[in-house]
């Protein structure tokens, strides 16, 4: 297992060093840098003041010298400085990422037990009302765009009803210790991580019931039956743990990606995490800042991965590692 | 002989009595600022948000009336020469950095050499500066090469601020530990910054104004989202919305919300005014009868009345109405189809492909960018829209690849600052955004325009900018469209807010809460 895990390792290594390489260019592809945007915002019409900017930032130096420093840079854990906000990226990561692994690993509990609950329920009821209503119920949440449930979420849970904040991480100036901070927390957190978590829920639910039906028809099952194991038992011990390797598969991929994907939620929460980090790297030109946000999420997808292989293992012994 | 213009003491004392109501102490503002403020060090980063934000933590040696009048602020009085060319600043004494040091003469004089080297606007602001001298603590004397008719106009706080000297000279500027944790002279001093969700500041106890600030704190809130924005201010999260923080067709809606003041005024010094860039250089806006055709053709009372919802004001030229030395009598364009139908005919367009760029500055830029499109293809302007970001639609306009452009700029009070940048042939310089992009070149403006920047007496330049004024609107060399209106949302028991020609960007010195 160590030799397993040691080589996926480095070729992991190797992926986030080519997905370096590849981001480097292709965000330099898009019209407008930082010291274009930042001459705007300063209302400035001095070209002196953007070569200044330029020249600080290391941009009119050629690409290869920049790829080269940077790569240094990075071999050393350095992402960076971000010019515009004069901090060092890493800075302004870590204090995000927090914020951002509390919400989507918040949305990716509820998802995760809530689909592979109600898909367990569907698949058992098939054919029932009660499968009825939750593939309905899965299809309208999957179906609906995310933005959408968080504005209606606000309307009703913050303006109507006045039960949950509508905004941000915490409420500011309230100064909150110990439990009375946690559950303030936790009030911030209920919309935006059921806004995520609702979306994914339902890719799972349709993907645990699917999975469990086309599981059931197996001749293991049958034969389990004619042993005269419980239904429960059953369900619980054949059907459902081999019907969860494509749900693994799923959150496995889901779980890296959501990382940097929150960004939607962030943005109309007011959630100060990763995600509204890198959109507001991206409209801002700051290439450092977007780079170290790519590293770090590459680097979560590459991690991901690797325990969704080892988590593969634990649910179906008949996987290798050798293979 | 030196000759005492203002003393500003009097002006400060009629400032006083216009807030005459009892102010109360004590007491929280929640503000929205959008959007973050990539820094706080005013004197290296100039965007909107930083200012708002370090407006209250710095300060600059004048203020301005919402006449433009300059008011006292580090500088407690000044004087001019009778040639204009030495102005001469007594600066307030018993003023200290919030670490307590003294602030003194030395500040001035170190705080214009940096922002000789960090701050692009304050540069071309002191063109004409010849030597800056300090002949003791509480003694400023500005000598300038000629007389400049703005200089008066260029130290509030976000054009030149104060900056620590002890805290700064001899350090690397842009690493400088103290540009995320500000230390000004303000009312307010930096406290905590917590980046994406708010930026917390204190009462300065030791103002130098006494008895001010009235509030105790301030926390600047980072919502991101314009709509989330409007819920924070309808739940009662955040007391005060400055200008922009919400998508236009939302103002009438919170306006109309019980306990809910709102004021367009504050933005006298900035005048933001809208126009579309047209490139004089190449392609059919190159011809002046299809620049004019295009000011025929676009219903600018429509964008006033529908697009911006009654707010603003149809601009009439260059000059926004409410900077010095503004003229009205000067050509009119109203809205005539049939008079666009024959210029372009004159011009002998022939349906050539014309590039319109809304601005990405949300859904309200992107409305107005349609109905523009709508008007000129109404008189047979064959026009693209070009859809792009922020920093893609700058690169664009700053490599001169664009047809038709919108933009908007603030015009600081004078047309020496904020005017003249955008039409005179030595701001023609490829790969910056806001200097003349389009192209234009008249050697008569030019003369006029460098001639008003240092004519005295006043009533010398207005002769001046009434001409240049008469004949950009002749040429139109942009076609100009609103004067905007950035409306401050605030709950009403936030009084005195704004009280000056920057508004909320001076710092909330003069508010307080009606409890």
């Amino acid at each position: 297992m160590l030799s397993f895990v040691a080589q996926r390792i480095v070729k992991g290594a190797i992926v986030l060093l080519a997905i370096i390489v590849l981001n480097f260019f292709l965000i330099r592809l898009a019209p407008g840098d930082p010291a274009v945007v930042m001459a705007g915002e300063a209302g400035a019409g001095d070209q002196i003041f953007v070569t200044q900017l330029r020249e600080k930032f290391g941009l009119d130096r050629p690409l290869p010298e920049q790829l080269f420093l940077y790569v240094k840079g990075i071999l050393s854990f350095d992402l960076g400085f971000s010019f515009r906000q004069q901090t060092p990226v890493s800075k302004l990561i870590m204090d995000r990422l927090p914020a951002t692994l509390l919400l989507t690993m918040t949305a990716f509990a509820i998802s995760l037990l809530l689909g592979i609950l109600l898909g367990t329920l569907a698949a058992r009821w098939a054919g029932t009302w009660a499968d009825t209503a939750i593939t309905v119920l899965a299809l309208v949440f999957y179906a609906t765009p995310l933005f959408w449930i968080a504005l209606m979420a606000i309307l009703l849970f913050s303006v109507a009803l006045d039960w949950l904040p509508s905004f941000g991480y915490e409420t500011v100036g309230a100064n909150y210790t110990g439990l009375a901070h946690m559950l303030d927390v936790g009030a911030h957190l209920i919309m935006p991580a059921m806004t995520i978590g609702l979306f994914f829920m339902a890719t799972y639910t349709r993907m645990t019931r699917a999975s469990m039906l086309e599981v059931k028809r197996l001749d293991f099952v049958k034969t389990a039956r004619a042993k005269g194991l419980s239904d429960n038992v059953i369900q619980r011990r054949h059907v459902l743990r081999n019907a969860l390797l494509p749900v693994v598969t799923l959150a496995g991929v889901h779980s890296g990606t959501l990382i940097g994907g929150a960004v939607l939620t962030e943005t109309v929460f007011a959630w100060p995490g990763i995600g509204r980090l890198m959109y507001e790297a991206l409209i801002q030109r700051d290439y450092n800042l977007l780079l170290g946000v790519f590293v770090v999420c590459s680097a979560m997808v590459l991690i991901f991965n690797l325990v969704t292989d080892l988590v593969y293992r634990m649910v179906d012994p008949r996987i290798d590692f050798a293979a | 002989m030196l000759k005492k213009i203002v003393l500003g003491l009097v002006l400060t004392c009629s400032a006083s009595v216009a807030l005459a109501q009892e102010q109360k102490m004590g007491g929280v503002i929640n503000a929205v600022i959008q959007p973050e403020p990539p820094g706080l060090m005013l004197a290296m980063i100039q965007n909107g948000p930083t200012q708002m934000v370090s407006g209250n933590i710095f300060e600059g040696l004048l203020r301005y009336s919402p006449k433009l009048e300059p008011l006292p602020g580090l500088a407690e009085s000044w004087t001019v020469s009778e040639d204009a060319k030495v102005y001469t600043f007594k600066l307030k004494s018993g003023v200290n950095w919030h670490d307590g040091k003294p602030f003194t003469s030395a500040d001035v004089l170190f705080s214009i050499e940096m922002c000789k080297q960090t701050h692009a606007r304050a540069r071309a602001n002191l063109v004409q500066l010849e030597k800056v001298e300090a002949p003791d603590d509480l003694t400023v004397v500005f000598t300038l090469k000629q007389p400049f008719g703005p200089f008066l106009g260029i130290f509030e706080v976000g054009s030149l601020p104060m900056v620590p000297k002890h805290l700064y000279d001899g350090t690397d500027f842009k690493t400088n530990p103290y540009n995320n944790a500000p230390v000004g002279t303000g009312p307010f001093m930096f406290k905590e910054w917590q980046k994406g969700s708010f930026v917390r500041l204190v009462k300065n106890p030791n103002y130098h104004v006494k008895g001010k600030p009235y509030i105790d704190e301030i926390y600047w809130q980072v919502i991101p989202d314009a709509a989330a924005r409007s819920v924070a201010f309808e739940t009662g999260k955040v007391d005060v919305l400055p200008g922009g923080s919400v998508e236009n067709f939302d103002v009438p809606r919170l306006s109309k919300l019980k306990d809910v003041c709102v004021t367009g005024a504050g933005w006298e010094f900035f005048s933001p005014l809208a126009w579309m860039w047209l490139n004089n250089r190449a392609g059919p806006t190159s011809n002046k009868k299809f620049r004019q055709a295009v000011m025929y053709a676009v219903d600018r009372n429509f964008a006033k009345d529908v697009i911006w919802n009654g707010l603003g004001k149809v601009a009439t030229g260059p000059s926004a109405s409410t900077i010095k030395f503004y003229t009205d009598d000067v050509p009119k364009y109203d809205f005539n189809p049939a008079k666009a139908k024959a210029l372009l005919k004159e011009a002998g367009y022939n349906g050539e492909k014309v590039r319109l760029m809304p601005l990405a500055y949300g859904e309200t830029w992107q409305r107005w960018g349609e109905a523009v499109k709508q008007n000129l293809q109404d008189v047979g302007i064959n026009i693209e829209t070009i859809a792009t970001d922020v920093p893609g639609g700058n690169q664009k306009i700053s490599d001169w690849d664009y047809d038709i452009a919108f933009s908007y700029l603030y015009q600081y009070g004078d047309p020496a600052l904020g005017v003249g940048r955008n039409y005179v042939s030595s701001a023609i310089a490829k790969g910056a955004v806001f200097n003349n992009v389009e192209g234009y070149s008249n050697p008569e403006v030019d003369k006029l325009f460098a001639d008003g920047a240092v004519a005295t007496p006043d009533s010398k330049r207005k002769e001046i900018y009434d001409k240049v004024q008469k004949i950009l609107v002749e040429d139109v060399p942009v076609a100009w469209m609103l004067e905007l209106q950035f409306p401050t949302i605030t709950h009403c028991k936030i009084k005195d807010l704004v009280s000056t020609a920057i508004g909320v960007n001076d710092g909330f010195r003069d508010a307080w809460i009606d409890k």
